[in-house]
């Protein structure tokens, strides 16, 4: 069994949606589908108030290098072109459609068939990817295609698929192994044949043993692929933590995995590659898991972008003491601070937290117990980090890698003393980041 | 013979020391003329004149590096001190021999009345006490994406002590006595609430309390104190002195009469007029604030 070498923290998994099947979540009737739903500049809308819309049809205009397309999920009118508030209470730009029906574009194959032979080119699969509007899955919605755009002197040696799935809750990832399994690796092949990867590697936790048996099965016949059974340890879905653990080598600081002759995607993405390049699908539909301590049927969604998530809350019952509900992880996900906002692509989990978890504790003093060096999968000192962020001292932050951090979270999960370290490091990685491209220009 | 033993040695250390710090000082004075630099004796005599809190409101690294630009320049001229007085301004100007730069003493002020009975806190917000992280993270507990987040930012980037958050509306409180108008605080804001502002004739202002960029009908629903840029306020000015952009109302201070009819018209109350003596027959919203900080100071004494 594989895994990271330094920090990590083993938070209780909480699978709890792990036997429900995908549902497919009904139509609404007015859905709002955000621009930017993805790392970059968001998408232009290319639709005005009036039209009538198709789904799969675009409405959202990539323009800028980091950007990804987005089309409609929905058949109807548009309604208005607005700016309306995300789960942040911040308003971003969004087209709000009045949905009519579910009337797909022609030419988008939308049986359930399995389509095993890949036909399109090399070139082919990234231009469809970036038509899609594919995005990494996990979380972060980086424009997938830019990781394939790669310069001649790079070559890829690894092809990563993660499906550790090392956030607590969720659960998308195992269901599409246990629902869904041809279909990504169908997926995952149309992504080598991109990537012209030697290996590819699936990475699974341990908590997750018939995935990894049924996978392994399935991968049998199949040359190149490997499935990888990882320690079952928060973080090790991250980007860098998952090449470390399988392929032993280290991402250098500052630099992305295809420095390391690595590629990364998620098994969610690989699925959504299998639909765009078999079916000529759009991302137009994500896997998203409702689930809570509190709640008394946990569910996975099948469900459209643009769906009001107080449609959710309706189907599933908001728990009585709910303090707080998250997108996506409990260690990595947000918050919701408008908790009557949208699905967007990113969103893989809508998590119904109780009170006495969503409550932080009193802050106290540090004993220097070294708790947080301990967990800090990339070998950082978070007290002394948080320290210097509190003084202002960036110059210092700097010099201890706080650009480096990948705000996982360890460090403020394991402290005993309930100091609010993440907070401070976030400070600082973006007053210190701001200050090294200050420099540079 | 202990005795006179010991009186030698004491001697002879004496003698030996005294030699060393001669010969150190004869070597000191010949260095110390070989290598003097000519330092312009004006630059101590203005940094003497200048505050010394080295508060970096002037835009330069602290006084004294002020009072050496001033000297290459030659003039005060963009390179003023925002919280001297206007004497010692006077002094720096006779020792520049220029005229000395217009400085209109300025203060900060803040464009927020979003307390928690005109804009109620719909989420809870426990993060640490950082504006600039609290505004990175979510549009505010009361979902004003342009009001006072209320973390303090601004008192700590104060040098002088003059912004305090209120308890009782959680909001900054300026004190007018200690703050001299550099922008530190202004600067610091994520969202640039405070603005700095002429202090007025006899500390007298007319502002535009509120930082809203919103459509009226959203930021209605936010805070019952915001300006929801109607334009009544422009109508009403008889001096031009008043322009809405991006549905706020400002108040230019240079055209500012202030005859406060703007004030009255205001349907938000969020026209502020400040340090004017209260209006003859005595209404009750002057009494109301006294019995609410005697409340929450006998809340926090708990």
């Amino acid at each position: 069994m594989k895994t990271f070498p330094m920090g990590g923290v083993h938070p209780n998994d909480n699978k709890l949606a792990k036997n429900e099947a995908f549902e497919v979540f009904p139509l609404p009737k007015q859905a709002t589908i955000f621009m930017g739903q993805h790392l970059g500049a968001p998408a232009t809308p290319a639709v005005q108030k009036g039209d009538k819309v198709k789904v799969g049809q675009l409405i959202g205009k990539a323009e800028a290098f980091m950007c990804a397309n987005i089309h409609s999920p929905f058949s109807g009118t548009v309604n208005k072109v607005d700016m309306v508030a995300d789960i942040t209470g911040y308003k971003k730009t969004a087209v709000v459609i009045d949905v009519e029906g579910d009337e797909w574009m022609e030419g988008i194959d939308t049986s359930s068939e399995l389509k095993t032979e890949i036909t399109l080119s090399k070139q082919e699969i990234i231009n469809r990817m970036k038509e899609c509007g594919i995005v990494g899955l996990g979380g972060a919605c980086f424009p997938t295609h830019i990781k394939y755009m790669l310069k001649p002197e790079q070559k890829v040696d690894y092809l990563l698929i993660n499906a550790a799935e090392c956030e607590p809750y969720i659960t998308t990832d195992y269901r599409l192994l246990m629902e869904k399994a041809d279909e990504c690796i169908i997926g995952i092949q149309a992504l080598q044949k991109a990537s012209d990867a030697a290996h590819v590697c699936i990475g699974i936790e341990s908590n997750k043993p018939d995935a990894v048996a049924l996978l392994k099965e399935k991968t049998k016949n199949i040359p190149g692929i490997e499935v990888y059974m990882l320690k079952t340890k928060y973080p090790q879905g991250a980007e860098k933590q998952l090449i470390k653990s399988i392929t032993g080598r280290e991402v250098p600081s500052g630099k992305l995995p295809i420095d390391a002759g690595c590629i990364v995607n998620n098994l969610t993405t690989a699925h959504a590659v299998y639909e765009a390049v078999q079916k000529n699908k759009p991302l137009v539909e994500i896997y998203t898991t409702v689930s809570g301590k509190n709640l008394e049927h946990r569910h996975n969604f099948q469900i459209r972008i643009g769906t009001p998530l107080q449609d959710i809350y309706e189907t599933v019952g908001i728990p009585e003491n709910t303090g707080k509900i998250i997108s996506g992880g409990p260690m990595m996900g947000k918050a919701m601070t408008n908790p009557n906002a949208f699905i967007v692509k990113g969103m893989s989990s809508i998590l119904f937290m109780d009170e006495s978890e969503s409550k932080r504790g009193k802050a106290l003093n540090c004993i220097r117990c070294g708790k947080c060096v301990q967990a800090c999968p990339m070998g950082l000192e978070p007290y002394k980090l948080q320290a210097f962020s509190e003084a202002a001292r960036y110059d210092d932050c700097e010099k201890y890698g706080i650009m480096n951090c990948l705000e996982c979270g360890c460090c403020q999960f394991t402290c005993p003393a309930y100091r609010p370290l993440l907070d401070w490091l976030r400070i600082a990685k973006t007053k210190t980041g701001a200050i090294i491209r200050a420099r540079k220009k | 013979m202990i005795v006179l033993l010991s009186a030698a040695i004491l001697l002879k250390a004496v003698g030996v020391l005294a030699a060393i710090g001669v010969l150190a000082a004869i070597v000191l004075f010949f260095i110390s003329k070989k290598f003097h630099v000519e330092e312009d004796p004006r630059i101590d005599q203005i940094v003497e004149l200048l505050p010394g809190a080295n508060c970096g409101g002037c835009g330069y690294a602290g006084c004294k590096n002020l009072a050496e630009t001033m000297i290459q320049r030659g003039t005060m001229e963009g390179c003023t001190c925002p919280s001297n007085t206007k004497e010692k301004n006077q002094q720096i100007a006779a020792i520049l021999g220029t005229e000395a730069a217009d400085s209109t003493p300025m203060v900060a002020i803040v464009r927020c009345q979003g307390n928690c009975e005109n804009a109620p806190a719909k989420v809870n917000y426990d993060g640490t006490t950082s504006c600039f992280l609290a505004n990175s993270i979510f549009s505010g507990e009361n979902f004003c994406p342009n009001g006072c987040l209320g973390c303090g930012d601004c008192t700590k980037a104060c040098n002088f002590g003059a912004i305090t958050i209120d308890p009782a509306t959680q909001l900054p409180f300026v004190d007018e006595t200690q703050c001299v108008g550099c922008g530190a605080c202004a600067k610091t804001c994520p969202r640039g609430v405070i603005e700095i502002r002429p202090k007025g004739l006899k500390d007298r202002r007319v502002y535009v309390a509120c930082n809203n960029k919103e459509k009226g009908a959203v930021a209605m629903k936010n805070c019952k104190a915001s300006c929801i840029g109607c334009g009544k306020c422009t109508k009403v000015c008889k001096f031009e002195a008043i322009t809405v952009e991006n549905n706020l109302a400002h108040i230019d201070p240079a055209k500012c009469k202030m005859c406060r009819l703007c004030v009255k018209e205001c349907p938000k109350g969020a026209i502020v007029a400040v340090n004017f003596p209260a209006p003859k027959p005595v209404e009750a919203p002057v009494e109301k604030p006294v019995e609410k900080t005697a409340e929450t100071i006998s809340a926090t004494v708990k």
